[in-house]
């Protein structure tokens, strides 16, 4: 077994597809190292799991950002929302959260997205109440749901081969 | 709200997770998901100066079936026990919790064996594993030991376990051709606690219960067998349950209490709706 001290233990996290080297504090959470690298779209509300703005993605699945130590994810892959950005299988996605008006401050946002991507990868057809049921873990003070909920049922229908207007 | 500093050991095997937790007993805890632990520590409710993670500990692995029992490694994500087969067909009352437990991320990470062992008086786990019949497997470098679900909790936050002692895995006995289950919990709003849960497990043979466990949830400090249910229910027949006689026995049984959000007139009157929808759904179910 392996063991860190209190101070600094290295660990090598993949992240968006990059090898990163780091000393961190075993209490460091993988939300607060990744915005410490300066990938803050990841962003930091309750810290204790609730809200889902700290969603990212830990070797291909949504996690809580502030419930994973950045020490659980050494020799892991984790992308956050600038990489899912980048590798461009969100567009559809963002450019209907747009079209629909889905955010405002956009706090909740890349929590939103990340989280309805996966959703629609494991439910292609999913009804409105199904997508409020897989939502639920991401809370939104603005935009009051409903605009998220047509962006995300629109393009559920349009990577299905319809559309929605 | 930052943890803590805390020392962080990574498990390769279960001997090395009984060497921290023997030389360090309550100053280490074991880190599985994390998904109750690490939000206890950003609040600093807890402070462990220790974490054993186990997630790499291979013998807290796998669902199997072992003869008459499905053995459920304690590790398993409960997105993993959510989707398995072997679960839904062979234990179907887990089968039929696991949706309500938190949230879909929060699933991916949070473990069965976990969620038991912090034995959240408002989850769901505890009380389907008491309405099971579920055996507990207990291990430490002092041997293992089995407990009944029944004996496992103590109290809220509270099971049997010793600092020393790990949850390896739980046999779940497997459902039976006449086996039926009722699973189901009310909260405000989807993936909160819930205000009130039932899970119910009742062997029905020829119309007539010859068991009926029904465990209620987040009513009380643990999850709650109802003993005047089973003995009312068992012998008699599904078709002439007396659906009020079996709620006001239930309302002299377990007498719920008032947490932060809901009286204990509301949870009683909750637990009777609960039971009502599970006899009307075991009727149906054995018609």
């Amino acid at each position: 077994m392996s063991a860190s001290t209190p101070v600094g233990t290295p660990v090598t996290i993949t992240v968006n597809g990059e090898a990163m080297t780091a000393l961190v504090e075993p209490r460091t959470s993988l939300a607060d190292f990744l915005r410490e690298t300066g990938l803050t779209g990841t962003h930091v509300g309750c810290e204790h799991g609730v809200c889902g703005a700290c969603t990212v993605m830990v070797d291909g699945v949504t996690a809580r950002g502030c419930l994973t130590l950045a020490v659980q994810c050494d020799g892991g892959e984790v992308e956050t929302i600038e990489g899912a950005t980048e590798a461009g299988r969100l567009k559809d996605l963002q450019d209907n959260f747009v079209e629909k008006n889905s955010l405002q401050c956009g706090f909740c946002t890349p929590g939103m997205v990340l989280t309805a991507d996966e959703l629609l990868r494991q439910n292609p057809s999913p009804t409105r109440e199904e997508i409020r049921e897989h939502m639920s873990g991401n809370y939104c003070r603005c935009t009051g749901y409903q605009a998220i909920v047509d962006a995300v049922e629109l393009t559920a229908k349009q990577r299905r081969g319809g559309s929605l207007r | 709200m930052k943890p803590r500093s805390f020392e962080y050991i990574r498990a390769t095997s279960l001997d090395d997770v009984f060497v921290v937790l023997d030389k360090h007993d309550d100053d280490a805890k074991i880190l599985a998901g994390g998904q109750s632990l690490v939000p206890a520590m950003n609040m600093r409710f807890a402070a462990p100066e220790i974490l054993i993670d186990i997630a790499d500990v291979d013998a807290l692995k796998g669902i199997a079936l072992n003869g008459d029992v499905l053995t459920i490694g304690a590790m398993n994500r409960h997105v993993d026990v959510l989707n398995s087969a072997d679960v839904a067909t062979h234990a179907p009352l887990i089968s039929a919790a696991m949706p309500n437990i938190a949230h879909a991320t929060i699933r991916n990470r949070g473990t069965f064996g976990g969620s038991l062992c912090n034995a959240d008086p408002a989850s769901e786990l505890p009380a389907c594993a008491i309405a099971a019949n579920a055996r507990f497997n207990i291990q430490s470098s002092a041997g293992a030991r089995r407990v009944a679900a029944a004996e496992f909790f103590e109290g809220t936050y509270a099971t049997c376990m010793e600092a020393n002692e790990v949850l390896v895995s739980v046999d779940v006995p497997i459902a039976k051709p006449t086996t039926h289950v009722y699973f189901d919990e009310l909260a405000r709003r989807k993936g909160d606690y819930a205000m009130a849960g039932l899970a119910a497990q009742a062997d029905i043979k020829g119309g007539k219960f010859t068991s009926a466990n029904f465990v209620y949830f987040a009513v009380s400090e643990m999850a709650a067998y109802s003993k005047a249910l089973s003995q009312m229910l068992v012998g008699s027949k599904i078709a002439k349950v007396d659906v009020d006689a079996v709620c006001a026995a239930l309302g002299d049984d377990i007498i719920p209490f008032e947490d932060l959000t809901t009286s204990g007139a509301a949870k009683a009157h909750m637990m009777n709706v609960l039971t009502r929808r599970a006899l009307a759904a075991f009727q149906e179910a054995s018609a």
